[in-house]
């Protein structure tokens, strides 16, 4: 079998197979650390249970869900008001719950999100809580 | 053939019987076999005012002579620090209540004569609630939409900043944001989020403090008591009792948009 032009193709597709392959090679092959989401609070130190609104499974698999879950039935139905499977009753609300407890947004919601380069637009309106946004702004 | 049509008839009958006592099985079974309470579940707070149609009274003279004592602006000042609206000085303000003159607020009825401790106001204004709201019909998202209770409603995340509500409204109660209001809020309520650029925003009536059982920012903040916030259906409400029994205005009412603040003059 003969190749025309065998060797700008051949120098091509190297060139193509080092692009391709390039973030291995500047990496050298490290592994970034994976996420590592920090549970300790001042507010969640004082919980008596150390429990989230659902199972720690399912919050880490689906907390977009019930944060769309909460919105809709806040906004929309006029019901602000959450009871979780355990019996707990947390206003169904972004900033009055989820961040009351997740107090260190940035070891916490950011670890995870960029890891996988994710950036919620939330944050254009819901605020993280107070020493974060003076911390972000500084 | 006579024995099969008597047993036929008597099936068919206990058959009736039968269905037509079956829902009044089906209650009493529920009240001994329902499960003690769903959960997860959204519940209401056990303070939370629910009301079928709420409405404003503004109260003109008592607010007026709040005024004069002094330039009065605690209502306006308790709304937008609890919303953080941001403060603009241009004629891209940003505003879910504010002040303005007779002429401006009620145009058409003002005329050269009008006594002249009326003309300067201030009359209080704010989203009106109607019961016909023309910037619902407008809006091709649903982003505003009337709640059972009678709230015109603004949801913020459905909002693709079209403006055509503020085109529909015939009060001038929305805002837009033509930037990003962060950079113009003083101090920021941690429980309750902004906005950002591009969205159109107003009076909610304080729904969110509704439904922990409190009134408006704006009613709780009146040193003069001259806002009164109630449910109009509801005969015993202090609303209905004030407007049975004095003269009030509202704004541009012949446009048939049915609102729900009301001006005691
Ligand atoms: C009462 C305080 C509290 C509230 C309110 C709360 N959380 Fe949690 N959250 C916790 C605790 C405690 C854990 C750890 C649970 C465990 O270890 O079993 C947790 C775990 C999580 C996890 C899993 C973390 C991991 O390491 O995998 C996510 C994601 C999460 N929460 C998101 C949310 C979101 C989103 C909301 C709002 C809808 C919320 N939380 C509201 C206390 C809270
Ligand atoms: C255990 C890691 C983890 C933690 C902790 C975590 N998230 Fe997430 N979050 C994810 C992942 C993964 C996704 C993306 C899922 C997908 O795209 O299917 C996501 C998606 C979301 C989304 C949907 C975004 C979109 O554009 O669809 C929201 C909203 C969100 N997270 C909010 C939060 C908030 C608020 C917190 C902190 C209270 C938080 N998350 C903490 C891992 C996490
Ligand atoms: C344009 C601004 C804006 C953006 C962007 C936004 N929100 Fe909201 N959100 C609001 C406003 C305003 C409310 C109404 C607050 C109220 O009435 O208490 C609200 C209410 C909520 C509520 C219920 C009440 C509360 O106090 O939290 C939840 C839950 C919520 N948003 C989640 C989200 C999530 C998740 C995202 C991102 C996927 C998001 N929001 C993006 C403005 C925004």
């Amino acid at each position: 079998m003969k190749i025309y032009d065998a060797k700008p193709i051949l120098i091509g597709l190297l060139i193509f197979v080092g692009f391709v392959s390039m973030p291995f090679w500047l990496h050298g092959g490290k592994v970034s650390p994976p996420p590592d989401p920090k549970l300790d609070t001042p507010a969640i130190q004082i919980l008596e249970k150390k429990e989230c609104v659902a199972s720690k499974e399912y919050m880490r698999t689906s907390h977009m869900v019930i944060l769309n879950d909460w919105r809709t039935q806040a906004v929309r139905n006029s019901k602000r008001f959450y009871v979780t499977a355990g019996g707990a009753n947390y206003p169904a609300s972004l900033q009055r719950a989820c961040m009351k407890c997740h107090s260190n947004k940035a070891q916490f919601c950011d670890t995870c999100h960029n890891y996988i380069g994710l950036a919620p637009y939330c944050w254009d309106c819901h605020l993280p809580p107070k020493q974060e946004t003076a911390q972000a702004t500084k | 053939m006579d024995e099969k049509r008597r047993d036929f008839l008597k099936i068919t009958g206990a058959c009736v019987l039968g269905f037509s006592i079956l829902p009044v099985l089906k209650v009493s079974a529920k009240q001994v076999t329902q499960p003690p309470e769903k959960r997860p579940a959204y519940k209401d707070h056990p303070k939370a005012l629910h009301g079928k149609r709420w409405a404003m009274v503004v109260d003109v003279k008592r607010c007026q002579e709040q005024n004069k004592k002094g330039e009065c602006r605690k209502c306006i000042e308790a709304c937008h620090t609890i919303h953080n609206v941001p403060t603009i000085p241009s004629v891209k303000e940003m505003k879910w209540i504010w002040k303005e003159n007779f002429e401006h607020s009620f145009p058409g009825t003002a005329h050269e004569f009008v006594p002249e401790e009326f003309k300067e106001g201030p009359f209080i204004l704010l989203c009106n609630h109607c019961s016909n709201p023309p910037c619902v019909r407008v809006c091709p998202t649903k982003a505003t939409f009337k709640r059972q209770d009678g709230i015109v409603m603004m949801d913020l995340h459905r909002c693709i900043g079209c403006r055509y509500c503020m085109a529909g409204c015939p009060f001038g109660a929305r805002s837009f944001n033509w930037w990003d209001p962060k950079p113009y809020l003083t101090q920021m309520n941690y429980d309750y989020p902004i906005r950002r650029r591009g969205v159109v925003e107003k009076c909610t009536f304080c729904d969110e403090r509704l439904a922990e059982g409190l009134l408006p920012a704006c009613v709780e903040a009146c040193p003069a008591k001259a806002l009164v916030f109630g449910d109009l259906e509801d005969t015993a409400s202090e609303v209905r009792r004030i407007l049975s029994k004095r003269l009030s205005l509202r704004r541009k009412f012949e446009l048939g948009t049915q609102p729900n603040v009301y001006y005691l003059v």
